[in-house]
């Protein structure tokens, strides 16, 4: 071969890296960080409810049955493009529906819930955001699926949409069903 | 000096707007000590910003990195060392939380990557250096150094 060709070669190669991080980064997502917690026993927390703020609610009134843990707030401005979607297709999951509601003023969640609309069973808030770092939280909306041992099987980073529904939450749901009691 | 008052006027204004633009991207933490702080800011400078995760915990005024800095620094209190603080962190945000992540199997290309680069970009060097001078004393052996240049 000539070895003249060989610097070519050599840019050639380099473009090729160029256009696969190019590639890369646009086919995914790089604020989706691999959680450490799937498949791991969830925190242990207790909150205060949104609507009673005397009254906590935590992992104990949540064991036993699975439940999917939605990160939302009301400065966030993806959540607004996830709310529907749940209260359209939230009550398709067949579990409870967790609303955390993450550093967020109670007035303030409770004006943005009361406009778009509740699809939550119960709302926990955690405005200094302590149980959020223990959950391995960095935004908001995250969506964390816990079975019925208290065991994260799933984490979803950014907006659910129905795609995620039907790919994602439905088939592992229905195998928490299927595994266990 | 009539247009005095003016000035001093202007100059309080001009501070004003200097003072309130200085970022607050760190909040003050109650440091016991210099050595406390050398500490904590040494080991922030570690840590990555989950939010803009081109920044590092010092650096950013993301409220999740303020949030982290606190309980780094409460951990610091409690008499933690940093390889705990920082497993603490890893328990919850994996390895990203690190910006040098530890050498294991699956980093180990990350880590000697760049070294194996180098030493194959050696190698080619080596041998190519190795045939021109084989080549050259084939060609011409009586040719004297001077000639060469």
């Amino acid at each position: 071969m000539n070895t003249r060709l060989l610097p070519l070669l050599g840019f050639l190669l380099l473009l090729a890296l160029l256009g696969f991080g190019i590639w890369w980064s646009s086919t995914h997502d790089l604020r989706e960080v691999p959680s450490p917690l799937i498949d791991k026993p969830a925190p242990q927390f207790s909150l205060p409810l949104l609507e009673f703020p005397t009254r906590s609610f935590g992992s104990k009134d949540l064991a036993g049955e699975p439940y999917l843990l939605n990160v939302f707030a009301s400065w966030c401005f993806a959540c607004r493009d996830e709310h529907p979607i749940l209260m359209q297709q939230g009550k398709r999951l067949g579990i409870r529906l967790v609303g955390f509601n993450y550093k967020d003023e109670a007035a303030d969640a409770k004006r943005w819930l009361a406009q778009y609309g509740n699809p939550y069973d119960v709302v926990i808030a955690d405005l200094p955001g302590k149980v959020a770092i223990d959950f391995g939280v960095t935004g908001a909306p995250e969506s964390f699926l816990v079975d019925g041992n208290g065991i994260i099987r799933y984490k979803h980073i950014s907006p659910i949409t129905p795609e995620v529904i039907e790919r994602e939450l439905l088939p592992r749901i229905a195998a928490m069903r299927g595994g266990g009691p | 000096m009539t247009r005095a008052p003016w000035r001093w006027l202007a100059a309080f204004v001009i501070a004003c707007l200097v003072v309130t633009r200085v970022p607050a991207a760190v909040d003050p933490l109650p440091f016991k000590d210099h050595a406390e702080e050398v500490r904590f800011q040494n080991l922030a400078k570690q840590l990555r910003c989950l939010v803009c995760q081109n920044e590092n915990l010092q650096d950013s005024s993301a409220p999740l990195a303020a949030d982290l800095r606190r309980e780094v620094f409460k951990q610091m209190q409690a008499g933690k060392s940093d390889a705990q603080i920082k497993s603490w962190l890893t328990e919850r945000y994996s390895d990203f939380v690190l910006y040098d992540p530890p050498l294991r199997t699956g980093t180990w290309l990350l880590w000697f990557g760049p070294l194996l680069i180098v030493l194959v970009g050696a190698l080619v060097v080596a041998a190519t250096i190795r045939k021109r001078s084989l080549a050259h004393r084939n060609s011409a052996p009586p040719a004297t150094p001077e000639d060469d240049w």
